[in-house]
């Protein structure tokens, strides 16, 4: 068997496991479906725990795949896999095929998509932005309202597409708290005189330094929590937003007047990969995610020899976990290239 | 006038916009470990006066930071001062100081009585 892996998927994972991959003397086709590499790192301006720019970790990535046994293939999309004997048959679009000896995809996630809660205004209402939308402003330095005024509240609402079978997802997205606790000390940091809240069901901050950067966000920034989910947000006649949530920690209802509601949008299978998969029949969750061999040793594998997973395909991670994901499919690629040999 | 046994129920919402919470920024800036508490309930689960009656710590700070102070000014005359409540406190609050000085800026207010 030749040495040959197609990486489909340019973001994080992707770029993590090719660079992995060259290093190991393995030829790497990597098959990024947009026209540049770093997937949604791309859209993020600080990363938790340690607010470090996300230009950093690309510099990083974009260093690892800068490498002669890697052929970059960008703007292109693969239509799908097959296998025939020991290789598979990768289609890329526009007709093009290309052999190889095993696949690893790293399809990474969509982030939910906010419209689809209407009840909370995405879409409806100028103010009412998507944690992503926020990271974009904060990367132009534009925290304002759609008028142009400074907001002196922000809301950020926790759980939005996660934990919530209306939403069709029961999981946990895991990422959201300390991103909104991230956000919150960056508003603060940006705009000290902004009142900032946090609607939350459960502080879900079980992560290195996670728990820190809540404690930080309360002792230093003065960031407010409240225990208890939106029900639905309107606007007043001021043109306001006004927020319904229950403060469950009193139990009694409570409503509030904001500037901004940031939506905590959670983390979904993608839909390239859920195409891909179905038609080269891999096994999904519940949850939508590919569904490893076995959650304890074979996170890196699904159903069908020969086809690796790195990244959030699986489930829900953070950077450092994608990573540590990626390396783990590298070495299980190359114990099946050696094996297989 | 005939009385038909009619009433209003007063509306039970937390009107946060409507609240004052002079009486909470004056404790945090006093006492600024309030601003740490995650509200796990210890402090009222070993309080002496939480087992016998249904005075909880837990919920005098949430009052206080959703300006809900006359609530506060009753419920705080409860308060044995005793301390246990610091002891078991994961977050290091300094759950006695905050009634101390509570009680400081209630008697700041007008109609304050000890």
């Amino acid at each position: 068997m030749g040495r040959h892996v197609v990486v489909i998927g340019g973001g994080t994972a992707g770029m993590e496991a090719a660079g992995r991959l060259a290093r190991e003397g393995v030829s790497v086709t990597l098959v990024e479906k947009g026209n540049e590499l770093g997937g949604h790192l791309r859209d993020w301006y600080h990363l938790f725990p340690n607010r470090r720019s996300s230009d950093e970790v690309l510099e990083y990535l974009r260093g690892l795949v800068s490498h002669q046994n890697i052929l970059l293939m960008k703007g292109r999309k693969v239509t799908g896999f097959s296998r025939k004997g020991d290789e598979f048959a990768v289609s890329v679009e526009n007709g093009e095929t290309i052999n190889a000896d095993a696949v690893l995809l790293a399809t990474g996630f969509d982030l939910f998509r906010s419209e689809r809660k209407e009840e909370y205004g995405y879409g409806i209402y100028d103010n009412v932005i998507s944690s992503a939308d926020l990271e974009a402003m904060f990367r132009k330095n534009e925290l304002k309202l759609v008028n142009g005024n400074k907001p002196e509240r922000i809301g950020f609402l926790h759980c939005v597409g996660s934990r919530d079978e209306k939403a069709g997802n029961i999981y946990c997205s895991k990422l959201c708290c300390v991103t909104a606790v991230k956000q919150a000390i960056e508003v603060r940091k940006v705009l000290p005189s902004c009142k900032v809240f946090c609607f939350y069901m459960d502080m879900r901050m079980g992560g290195a330094l996670y728990e820190e950067l809540y404690k930080e966000a309360q002792e230093k920034y003065s960031v407010s929590f409240i225990r208890g989910k939106v029900s639905e947000v309107a606007v007043n006649i001021q043109n306001r937003l006004v927020a319904k949530v229950e403060d469950t920690l009193v139990g009694r209802p409570l409503k509030m007047e904001l500037d901004i509601l940031v939506l905590m949008a959670g983390m979904e299978m993608s839909e390239d990969g859920i195409r891909l998969a179905d038609e080269a029949k891999l096994k999904r969750g519940e949850n939508r995610f590919f569904q490893p061999a076995d959650h304890h040793f074979g996170t890196n594998m699904g159903n069908i020899k020969g086809v690796f997973y790195a990244g959030t395909c699986t489930a829900p991670l953070n950077i450092t976990e994608t990573i540590s994901h990626a390396r783990g499919a590298v070495m299980e690629i190359v114990n099946y290239l050696n094996q297989e040999k | 006038m005939e009385k038909f046994g009619f009433s209003l129920s007063k509306a039970r919402v937390i009107n946060y916009d409507a609240n004052d919470r002079g009486i909470v920024r004056y404790i945090i800036e006093r006492e600024p470990s309030l601003k740490l508490c995650i509200e796990c309930g210890c402090c009222t689960a070993t309080c002496t006066t939480g087992n016998f009656t249904d005075f909880s710590l837990r919920e005098i700070h949430i009052l206080l930071k959703r300006g809900e102070n006359e609530q506060v000014r009753e419920k705080i005359r409860k308060c044995m001062l005793c301390g246990k409540c610091i002891l078991v406190c994961p977050r290091g609050v300094n759950t006695r100081n905050v009634i101390s000085v509570a009680k400081q800026a209630f008697r700041k207010t007008e109609g304050y009585e000890l």
